[in-house]
């Protein structure tokens, strides 16, 4: 094997585990911090890529509708269904569970209903291709690899070192406590909720360009980032990344020697594995005091 | 015996949904029949899920996993051997297998029920994709080419002692039919045996379960395997019914009808969720016909408004109701009747006094 195509691979393995954390930050954000497992994550992202779609194709500079509206939009969303549905349904998980996947079923119906089942006028992905020796990757895919590091460092420092991110981590940690203190914790929870709907959002208007959008695509993506989460454990940043990493790499390994279907099966068995082996996924047993 | 008395509810209904099975193919039209196969399968789903989740407290979402894994278990076996009773046989065997993996890794790893619903949807979510990749000609098993988004046609339903005489489509009706009442009578039974009862005591109160000494990892992991079983038996009426399998029955679409039907009809009972597939199963084939209206819209608007609204179900909400009703007429005749009796007496003691 030559170095370029190791570099290459590195590339792609390291998409791959990129790609893993992005869309599944959103969710971490709200189950971590809520306790809630959001079942219409995955629409979240769809709506982003929605939005992406029809706000470039109204005029508005890719990037902007990319890395503003997007995210801007979805958190919009976000703290609406906060407001309207999840807050009845604080302490009962399951019911949220059930009450977000009909959300989840809804906002399918309602995106098919106003722009049709099939896939809406798509834009391409910018930038171009990077070569490296007789490979070549493309430079969007290094983009997205730079945005999820920088993501992932901006929530880092905004929980570690800002006000907000200390009275989120308060609120996790003991509700009652901060509540006494004089925190609303109700309006942490439907900025919170709306923080990981706008990070799901970014993140589907993001892979918007790579994949296209359809009203269900959120399909594609929840089933991944549902186990990234869930093998992570409750420590949002730490359990995310780490799983992810683990997950990803497996993915991209057995993907590389056999081909993509034997490599999402792999992600699967190391998922159900890993989940043997620590119930509470990787945090409950490592990083227990990492973010 | 005495559950046998317990279960006079159960047998009326067995005799009841008899009756339906012999009437039916009299009254209704071929079409009618065929698509009732299919919504019987469907029940057969729910039932399995109503027991799973309303008496075993297992939050499976991905039911349907072992529903397509019937059905595609009996149509390659079936493919394969040409004989439907070997082929059903192996489904069932399949789908158990599949669920005892599943489940020992869940149950042993003692998965809480949230984690386990979120796992059992990704595995059905992941056997829909892998499914749907097998469209090659090297994918096949057997005779059986699994021909990814197309599906395999299923070989229709043949006698065991007579292989060259295949089932017509009301015949294929009885039998779904004739399953549906046996599964239903035999969960019936189930979940008023001891083994059960233990079952309804681990949902009810997991930690003072195990504190009486039942080991709560075992009794889980054989309740969910027998739901598989129900369920991959399910799969094979439904791949009956309809002709053919695809990997759309793995889809999330499907899970979420699974569960609608259990929250729809009620959790904890058995025939809430049987009747909530078959009306939902009507209603979206009706809004099928017209294109206004997104079936997961309306769907969606139904699973949100029984959680926040009646999230008992339709058949506890209005058996309470009932019960509540009947109370209430036996309190009224009671106060009556203790009225009368004051009246009476204070009429007497009058009269007394006038002596």
């Amino acid at each position: 094997m030559d170095l370029n195509l190791v570099i290459a691979l590195g590339i792609q393995i390291i998409y791959g585990i990129a790609n893993l954390a992005l869309i599944s930050l959103g969710l971490a954000i709200i189950f971590g911090m809520m306790r809630v497992i959001n079942l219409a994550h995955g629409e979240f992202i769809m709506l982003g890529g929605y939005t992406v779609v029809i706000s470039t194709n109204a005029g508005v500079n890719i990037w902007i509708s990319m890395l503003i509206v997007a995210p801007v939009v979805v958190g919009v969303i976000g703290v609406l269904v906060e407001r309207l549905l999840i807050r009845w349904l604080y302490g009962r998980m399951i019911d949220t569970l059930l009450a977000t996947w009909g959300l989840s079923l809804l906002l399918i119906g309602l995106v098919t209903s106003i722009f049709g089942a099939s896939t809406a006028t798509t834009i391409s992905p910018p930038l171009g291709v990077v070569s490296i020796g007789d490979y070549t990757s493309s430079a969007y895919e290094l983009l997205l690899i730079g945005i999820t590091v920088a993501l992932c460092l901006i929530i880092f420092l905004t929980l570690k070192l800002t006000r907000l991110g200390l009275i989120a981590r308060g609120t996790m940690q003991n509700e009652e406590m901060a509540s006494a203190l004089g925190v609303s914790t109700p309006r942490i929870y439907m900025l919170t909720f709306g923080l990981g709907a706008a990070i799901s959002g970014f993140a589907g208007g993001l892979l918007a360009p790579v994949t296209g959008v359809l009203p269900t695509i959120g399909v594609a993506y929840i089933a991944k980032s549902f186990i990234t989460v869930i093998s992570g454990g409750a420590v949002i940043l730490a359990g995310t990344v780490s799983a992810s990493a683990v997950l990803g790499g497996v993915n991209g390994i057995v993907s590389f020697l056999t081909g993509p279907t034997i490599g999402e099966v792999a992600l699967l068995f190391a998922a159900i594995l890993l989940l043997r082996l620590m119930p509470r996924g990787i945090t409950g047993r490592f990083f227990r005091k990492g973010l | 015996m005495t559950i046998f008395r317990d279960m006079r509810a159960t047998f009326t209904i067995a005799v009841i949904g008899i009756l339906f099975m012999v009437l039916a193919p009299t009254v209704l039209e071929l079409f009618a029949i065929i698509n009732l196969t299919t919504a019987i399968a469907l029940a057969m789903l729910a039932l399995s899920l109503a027991l799973v989740w309303g008496f075993g407290g297992i939050l499976c979402f991905g039911q349907t996993a072992f529903f397509g894994v019937g059905a595609y278990a009996y149509t390659v076996a079936a493919i394969n051997s040409g004989d439907a009773a070997t082929a059903i046989l192996i489904a069932v065997v399949v789908a158990i297998i599949f669920a005892s993996v599943l489940g020992y890794f869940m149950f042993y790893g003692r998965v809480s029920d949230v984690y386990l619903a979120v796992i059992t949807l990704t595995v059905s979510l992941i056997l829909f994709s892998l499914i749907r990749r097998t469209s090659g000609p090297e994918y096949k098993i057997g005779d059986a080419l699994l021909g990814g988004f197309n599906g395999v046609t299923a070989p229709p339903l043949n006698l065991p002692w007579d292989r060259a005489y295949f089932l017509l489509p009301e015949h294929v009706f009885y039998v779904a039919m004739a399953f549906l009442i046996i599964a239903y009578v035999f969960t019936a039974w189930l979940v008023r045996t001891k083994f059960g009862r233990v079952v309804i005591s681990i949902k009810e109160n997991e930690l003072r379960a195990e504190l009486l000494g039942y080991d709560i990892r075992l009794y889980k992991l054989l309740i969910f395997i027998i739901g598989a079983a129900i369920a991959g038996l399910g799969g094979v009426l439904f791949c009956n019914g309809v002709g053919r399998v695809t990997p759309d029955v793995f889809n999330l679409y499907n899970s979420a009808l699974t569960i609608i039907w259990v929250i729809v009809g009620g959790r904890g009972t058995l025939i809430g969720p049987v009747l909530g597939a078959f009306g939902i199963f009507y209603l979206t084939s009706a809004l099928g016909t017209q294109s206004t209206i997104n079936n997961n819209l309306i769907l969606g608007i139904i699973l949100i408004i029984f959680v926040l609204a009646i999230p008992k179900g339709l058949v506890p909400t209005v058996r309470d109701w009932m019960i509540e009703r009947k109370d209430r007429r036996i309190q009224r005749v009671r106060e009556r009747r203790i009225r009368t009796r004051r009246t009476r007496s204070s009429t007497q003691n009058a009269e007394g006094a006038g002596e």
